[in-house]
């Protein structure tokens, strides 16, 4: 017979939940962890890292098509669309195997099957309609994460119009695509496609793409989108999806027009429901708002002993906030001293699409509606060395200093690798430095970092390079 | 941005100290060198000078206030073309404040007992672990950091703990109980000084005590002559013992010394220190190579040493660092005491007064003026015998004190 109980019982093994059971086991905790599915969840299943395999693929087509830019001669590049996504799908597979053997590793025990509170400390789990284990646990944490959102009428059918899953892995090049949806999601999948050659349309309800990035990096990100050949929508909503034999005519209502547009597929990318189904929460204290789980600074439900973490609250949802909500949930469980509650303005987000966009904190917008006095600074691709020798000379690096403490608030960066450079300023923000640091760091030269100290310099009126 | 004017810290051991009065007043121009504040610590009170120069712009930490830490902010100095009203937090605007005075003084007691496990932030260095940013929000509200415990790793101060800390209180008179069965006397801080390291020397220190009487008619005798002289010089019996210990103290080093862990510390010149009791508490003025200084010498030095002790205006080097203490209640009547050890020294001789005693000598009964000292040694530095000693040699001096002449 199996163990049948635990110190902490984790139901849902993604980047949440993984990283709560070993994070448990780390602190000697019996932890077990329950998965319907797939170890790893979304994000290295159906999430993140395949995405990221396949716009890595757009990336070294489009490298390869710029190659004389570079003196180097490319004889018509070309893709095998197999080929490129079979690549993604055994990233997915390894990535998976190291998550399993990781937990292996940690001694933590994983029950494959449907989690579901069953009563006060006790976890029920199903397989196909037959109870497999009955578990208890002095506490259960919740990390089911959540879904593509549905929109009545344009439901996914796996064929014409796709989610994120089918998107992933296409039989066959559409040669028109709309993307409903102009989140990261929606904007990776617009610039994996239209890289790759597809007739993209993009479609968002509100009046920017990107709206949770800057303002200013949004229009950005726009007119580079524009300039390789992706048509934008803005302010404008797909009232149906006339589904044909082959293609889709899609109805778009924008500024009070109406206008049709045909398309072989469809992408929908219009955020997420939670998973809060089938979880056996009717009857506990847990309380739901909105389709999310409502939790506490660290991660408490309203039924004692029960946690969340990760898309099941609040957002940003983003695979590294369900990590650190792990981490916090599980910490403070543990008794660990010191723990501080998740500040979601220290959380970066990046979009991995060309240009990519990453950015942490308060735009500037929203610095100003908080009432700050702000110092901004800006500084340009175009006028650093490295962007230059490698050929990436479109991009912005901005930074948005408090007047009176000099607390950077936020920084948005728009062009190449900033996903990898954004968390510099994460680190920033964690120390709580303020300009002063950032300043006297000193960045290795040359290298598209040297922007993000010119950026401050900016802010404080020494920019030195441009 | 303002300058930052903090507590000093005027000697390594202090960890906080009172402010006496401010000299300057708020909006009065500051020259570099100028005595901004009268600062009192432990056993003196110095003068605070300006580093800089401006305009005093803001006092903080109001006269009287007690035990602020060091390094707390105390007061900004405006620099050239700066603006008060830069420095005056929204919704605390000054007259508010006085209003508030009474609800204020009550709300600061409980304050600083929330925040009583001080300075755990600071380091061994003396530095106060605590983020840019955090330090930037202490100083705009103001806050005092060395009172805030931090929360983020190695208890280094985060600006969540800033902006939950209170701030820093303009006054810091403690609130007056309802009177009835007692008064309360607040302590200063040379009162908590000397209750804190008493209380340590006395639990930490192997105390033992030997005693002996000393003959002090020839003495005596030696001081009327000496008074006598055209140089009109008054000695007092206690410039004597002060003489006649430092010679002791040079003839067997072994008892001016300190204990270490690692070692003793032996002395390489005789500092003798004097209690010397003032209406607040006592203060111990040093004779620095006493063993070296004439008996009119000791009796100057000690007058001017004990007259400015009484007012608090010793410098830090002129009470700190001696090896030897000389306490003194003989002027009382006292026969004889046992004294606690002065820390890092390790002994201390207890002086009772002279007083003519029936004593037995070469078998027969005889008066003579007697005075009893009684040495408290340390037992890890000084051994009985070496304590028996000293006072041997003690007593020799002080029979003979001519030999104190030569």
């Amino acid at each position: 017979m199996a163990e049948s109980s635990f110190d902490i019982v984790v139901i849902g093994a993604g980047p949440g939940g993984y990283v709560a059971a070993i994070r448990a086991a780390q602190l000697g905790l019996k932890v077990a962890i329950v998965e319907r599915e797939h170890i790893g969840g979304i994000c290295l299943n159906w999430g993140c890292i395949p995405t990221k395999a396949l716009l890595k693929s757009a990336e070294v087509l489009r490298l390869a098509q710029h190659a004389d830019a570079y003196g180097i001669e490319v004889p018509k590049a070309s893709f095998n669309l197999a080929q490129v996504v079979k690549r993604s799908r055994s990233i997915s597979a390894q990535l998976q195997s190291g998550v399993k053997h990781l937990l292996k590793k940690h001694k933590v025990i994983v029950f494959e099957g449907q989690g579901k509170l069953a009563g006060k400390g006790q976890v029920m789990v199903g397989k196909d309609g037959k109870t497999i284990a009955d578990l208890t646990a002095h506490h259960i944490i919740l990390a089911t994460g959540a879904r593509a959102r549905v929109i009545p009428g344009m439901e996914a059918d796996g064929k014409l119009v796709w989610s994120y899953k089918e998107a992933m892995i296409p039989e066959a090049m559409p040669k028109s695509l709309l993307v409903v949806g102009s989140g990261a999601i929606g904007i990776e999948f617009a610039s994996f496609y239209r890289t790759l050659g597809a007739e993209v349309t993009v479609v968002e309800v509100m009046e920017r793409i990107l709206p949770v990035e800057d303002a200013e990096i949004s229009l950005l990100a726009r007119k580079s989108f524009e300039k390789q050949g992706i048509k934008v929508l803005t302010s404008a909503t797909v009232k149906s999806l006339k589904r044909g034999a082959k293609q889709v005519t899609a109805t778009v209502e924008s500024a009070g027009k109406t206008s049709e547009i045909s398309v072989d597929r469809v992408i929908v990318a219009v955020g997420i429901s939670a998973n809060t189904e089938n979880l056996g929460l009717e009857g506990t204290k847990v309380r739901i708002e909105k389709g999310h789980v409502v939790v506490n600074q660290w991660l408490e439900t309203n039924e004692p002993g029960v946690y969340a973490i990760g898309d099941l609250t609040l957002p940003p949802w983003l695979a590294h906030k369900a990590s650190h909500e792990a981490v916090i949930c599980v910490e403070k469980i543990a008794g660990v001293s010191g723990v501080h509650p998740l500040d979601v303005l220290k959380i970066p987000g990046c979009t991995y699409s060309h240009p990519q966009i990453a950015s942490i904190g308060l735009s500037e917008q929203r610095a100003k509606e908080a009432g700050y006095a702000i110092k901004v600074g800006r500084f340009p691709f175009l006028a650093n060395g490295k962007a230059i020798a490698i050929g990436e000379t479109e991009g912005l690096v901005k930074t948005i200093f408090d007047v009176k403490t000099g607390e950077l608030l936020g920084a948005h960066m728009i062009g190449a690798d900033v996903t990898e450079l954004i968390q510099g300023y994460a680190i920033a923000k964690t120390l709580e430095t303020s300009e002063a640091e950032l300043i006297n760091t000193v960045f290795p030269h040359p290298t598209l970092s040297e922007m993000m100290h010119e950026s401050v310099l900016d802010a404080y009126g020494r920019v030195v390079h441009f | 941005m303002a300058i930052e004017i903090r507590m000093p810290a005027v000697s390594p051991s202090m960890t906080e100290g009172s402010i006496a009065r401010w000299l300057k007043k708020v909006g009065e121009t500051v020259k570099p060198g100028d005595i901004l504040a009268e600062i009192e610590t432990d056993k003196a009170v110095v003068e605070l000078e300006a580093e800089y120069a401006g305009v005093l712009g803001k006092i903080l930490v109001k006269d009287g206030t007690q035990n602020v830490q060091v390094d707390a902010l105390i007061a900004l100095l405006l620099e050239p073309g700066e603006n008060v009203s830069a420095l005056v937090q929204p919704g605390a605007a000054a007259p508010k404040q006085a209003a508030q005075a009474t609800k204020e003084e009550v709300a600061v007691v409980t304050a600083v007992a929330l925040l009583a496990p001080a300075a755990s932030n600071v380091g061994a260095s003396g530095r106060i672990l605590v983020s840019p940013l955090a330090r930037r929000i202490a100083a705009a509200r103001p806050v005092d950091l060395t009172r805030i415990k931090g929360s983020g790793p190695n208890g280094r101060i985060v600006r969540l703990d800033v902006e939950a800390a209170p701030a820093t209180s303009m006054s810091s008179v403690p609130a007056s109980l309802p009177s009835g069965a007692y008064e309360e006397i607040p302590n200063s801080s040379m009162r908590r000084m000397i209750a804190k390291r008493l209380s340590e020397a006395k639990q930490t220190i192997p105390h033992f005590y030997v005693s002996i009487d000393c003959s002090i008619d020839a003495l005596l005798e030696l001081r009327r002559e000496i008074s006598d002289c055209p140089e009109d010089i008054k000695l007092s019996v206690n410039d004597f013992v002060i003489k006649a210990a430092s010679l002791a103290l040079r003839k067997l080093p072994g008892v001016n010394a300190t204990w270490t862990e690692a070692a003793i510390r032996r002395y390489k010149s005789v500092d003798v220190s004097v209690a010397v009791s003032t209406s607040s508490g006592l203060v111990t003025p040093i004779i620095k190579n006493a063993d070296h200084k004439s008996l009119a010498q000791i009796s100057s030095e000690m007058k001017e040493l004990a007259e400015r002790g009484r007012h608090n205006k010793l410098a830090q080097d002129e009470y700190q660092g001696g090896g030897f203490t000389i306490s003194n209640l003989g002027m009382y009547g006292i026969r004889e005491f046992a004294a606690i050890i002065n820390p890092p020294q390790s002994c201390i001789l207890a002086v009772g007064a002279g007083e003519q005693r029936a004593v037995v000598k070469d078998g027969t009964l005889g008066i003579a003026t007697m005075m009893t000292c009684t040495l408290s040694a340390d037992h890890r530095v000084v051994d009985g015998a070496l304590g028996a000693e000293f006072l041997a040699a003690f007593k020799k001096l002080i029979e003979h004190p001519l030999s104190m002449l030569l």
